[in-house]
């Protein structure tokens, strides 16, 4: 996790440079905490709204921080870590409505944290216990994605089935039906990263949203490393910039801003909910940690590049404008960590006791009903199982 | 009962389940106004509109994966790959997506998707316009697998492929979809014999003959002349290729003791390499013979002029029958 100084001697990449502020960089909290306003992103949050949001914050980094923890301790399999990119989930789920579709990457904790789903359904993921599993309609949050950029298509179907269910605000089925103008519309997000703006799925998903104007938002972490693939090797141009090639908007947002993240994204879903149309929002952000738990950044990038990045914290920025504001007392941020404490010791407790699944568990939800070559492969290995229990072992296929 | 070229009664057979199901999309390149570059989709959006009869940007990953997104939406898209050697841009789609979403979300999610897929060769066409690229599909655990030889087959098949909350690949015989045939376009699907299972399409009692797709015909072909010679060969259609049939399959091999496989893909590694190890293993001791395959070289589809020597003919077959025998 940790860059250590001076270990990535040879590694010539330069640090990302900051886009410029006023131009093409949506901000409304500064590093130090500082609120600017935006002509085109009023902000309407009350203080409780803001203490919400850095309660979110810090539990979703606690969780990240639990599992890379339980996975040095050989408790999951690997882990995808956030660890910087927080307010740019945070920020963006906080804006949905209940009735919008997301779908992820593997990365995603926070948004799923927003959404609803239980941490360790996500850590039951990477234990190796399951591949995901929950219901993605009732949360309206897609199983997590692996292949880099697979799920934007999928999204951008289900932005064409809002289409063809008359879910889309201002475009009811029947115009004569009473209820259209009171109909919010449905919309739906997607989530990937820098690197997966070069897959042939991610482009494809910008021209189908284009062509059919989907209700969808595509919005692109821009954490600068794909593994170890810097920003440069993915894009000769801002990544916002390539919305404009495929017909629509695209914005670039500060993505460690958790209000500008907020602003940007409600303002890009209400526009597809009315009819308007995808939108891309590149979220300029850092990936703090390491690709995975198996990878090691020291090999490919500058530690200095990794101080500058700290000191645009998305956590920290939030607590000093709640401080110096004093929209919140001291007592809120210590009940937060005494949160966050709770939610640690649990994840610890719940994972180190989970159990395997059954390993029958393997034939199940294959197909509809199981075809004669699962039941057939099936009871063959439920026999091979028995024949050791017969033999007065604990091993059982049940 | 009305007779109709295979093409046309797949036509009636998506126009019926468009009717039948207002969830029922169907979308592809050219499947609009054009019909299908076989005019497989003819008139139907004419009939059912622009927003269920898609015509696609030309990505076949994006077909296939929009699809994935409108049946998580509740729709049951029917997607058309215009010709078997463009499938492989949709792989990842197909392979990695489509098959698995139900066992990796424990049976929450459904995919009712059908990726239809005009197959084989013997069209004199170019590359990439000929290929049987079935065990690729038939490998890949989620997906059923199935193939219509004859109108009657293709009008069913279809709409028993829509109505599976499976994702299924649908094979259709390129060369076949001129050939006409008796088809009941009344008669609900409920009657017709399931889409998982084998039918027999001659008689016989000396040798089976598995076959599906395009080489059925010639099956049946290689069959009738073999009477001349005496020899009565049993035709089985397998029409599912995942899962396979193995009660007919073996009931039959059980019966004549000698069995040939025969398909346009590639033997090596072939469907027909599967079918042979099931049937030594569960039919052992009524074999006669080994069971024997016809089909294509290992080697990509040659160029058309030579592809009557690729493709497994009436003779390539009556070759493996009589050898058979002589063991």
């Amino acid at each position: 996790m940790t860059v250590e100084s001076g270990a990535a001697t040879t590694a010539a990449q330069p640090a990302p440079e900051m886009p410029d502020q006023a131009g093409e960089f949506i901000q409304l909290l500064t590093p130090e905490g500082e609120r600017i306003d935006h002509p085109d992103y009023p902000l309407e949050l009350s203080a409780a709204d803001i203490r919400a949001m850095y309660r979110d914050l810090v539990l979703v980094r606690r969780i990240d921080t639990e599992a890379i923890a339980l996975q040095r301790q050989g408790e999951l399999g690997i882990w995808a870590s956030l660890l910087g990119q927080e307010a740019a989930q945070i920020g963006s789920a906080r804006s949905l409505e209940p009735d919008d579709m997301v779908f992820p990457t593997y990365r995603e904790h926070g948004v799923a944290w927003c959404r609803g789903i239980d941490p360790m359904r996500l850590l039951e993921l990477y234990r190796g216990v399951s591949h995901g599993g929950w219901d993605p309609e009732e949360h309206k949050f897609h199983l997590y994605t692996i292949v880099i950029g697979s799920q934007t298509l999928h999204a951008t179907g289900y932005a064409m089935g809002i289409q063809r269910d008359g879910a889309v605000g201002g475009d009811p089925p029947d115009p004569d039906d009473p209820k259209a103008s009171e109909r919010p519309g449905e919309a739906v997000i997607a989530y990937f990263g820098d690197g997966a703006t070069s897959q042939g799925d991610v482009n494809e998903a910008f021209v189908f949203a284009s062509v059919f104007n989907a209700p969808i938002v595509f919005f692109c972490q821009n954490n600068q490393w794909a593994i170890s693939a810097p920003l440069e090797k993915q894009s000769r141009v801002p990544l916002y910039q390539r919305a404009r090639g495929f017909g629509f908007p695209g914005v670039r947002v500060d993505g460690n801003d958790v209000l500008a993240c907020y602003a940007v994204t409600k303002k890009a879903m209400q526009a597809a909910r009315e009819g308007q149309g995808p939108t891309l929002i590149e979220a300029f952000t850092y990936r703090m940690g390491a690709h995975t738990t198996t990878d090691d950044p020291t090999r490919y990038r500058l530690a200095s590049e990794l101080e500058m990045w700290k000191l645009r914290d998305p956590i920290e920025r939030v607590r000093a404008y709640l401080v110096r504001t004093g929209l919140a007392e001291p007592d809120f941020f210590a009940d937060v960590d005494a949160e966050a404490n709770q939610i640690g010791a649990r994840v610890r407790e719940a994972c180190r006791t989970m159990p395997d699944p059954p390993p029958l568990a393997i034939f199940d939800h294959v197909y509809a009903e199981p075809t004669s070559i699962i039941r057939a492969e099936r009871e063959q290995y439920a026999a091979y199982l028995d024949s050791f229990a017969s033999e007065g072992n604990e091993a059982s296929s049940r | 009962m009305t007779t109709l070229t295979l093409s046309k009664a797949l036509n009636a057979g998506l126009r019926k389940a468009l009717e039948n199901d207002p969830k029922v999309l169907i979308m592809g390149e050219d499947v609009g106004k054009l019909g299908g570059v076989f005019r497989v989709t003819d008139g139907l959006q004419k009939d059912f509109g622009e927003a269920r009869v898609i015509d696609t940007p030309l990505a076949e990953s994006g077909i296939v994966g929009t699809a994935i997104g409108l049946a998580l939406r509740g729709y049951r898209p029917v997607c058309e790959i215009q010709f078997d050697g463009f499938v492989y841009p949709a792989a990842d789609q197909i392979i990695s997506q489509l098959a698995k979403m139900r066992y990796r979300s424990r049976g929450h999610v459904s995919l009712p998707i059908v990726i239809r897929i005009p197959c084989g060769g013997g069209i004199g066409a170019v590359e990439h316009h000929s290929e049987s690229p079935e065990v690729i599909f038939a490998h890949t655990a989620g997906l059923r697998v199935v193939a219509c030889a004859d109108a009657a087959d293709a009008f069913a098949m279809i709409q028993q492929s829509i109505s599976s909350d499976d994702p299924v690949i649908f094979f259709e015989p390129k060369r076949r979809y001129w050939d006409k045939g008796e088809v009941d376009t009344v008669a609900g699907v409920t009657s017709a014999l399931p889409f998982d299972r084998a039918k027999t399409v001659l008689e016989g009692t000396d040798v089976t003959l598995l076959t599906y797709g395009p080489t059925v015909r010639t099956g049946v072909e290689s069959a009738l002349a073999a009477r001349q010679d005496g020899r009565s060969i049993e035709v089985l259609d397998l029409r599912s290729l995942s899962p396979l049939d193995e009660d007919t399959i073996c009931a039959s091999v059980r019966k004549t003791g000698r069995c040939v496989v025969a398909h346009e893909a590639p033997v090596y590694a072939g469907l027909g390499a599967e079918i042979a190890a099931r049937v030594t293993e569960q039919c052992f001791y009524h074999l006669e013979a080994p069971v024997l395959r016809v089909g294509g070289f290992a080697t990509p589809y040659p160029p058309s002029r030579l592809e009557d020597h690729y493709l497994p003919d009436l003779d390539r077959i009556l070759d493996a029958v009589d050898r058979t025998f002589g063991y």
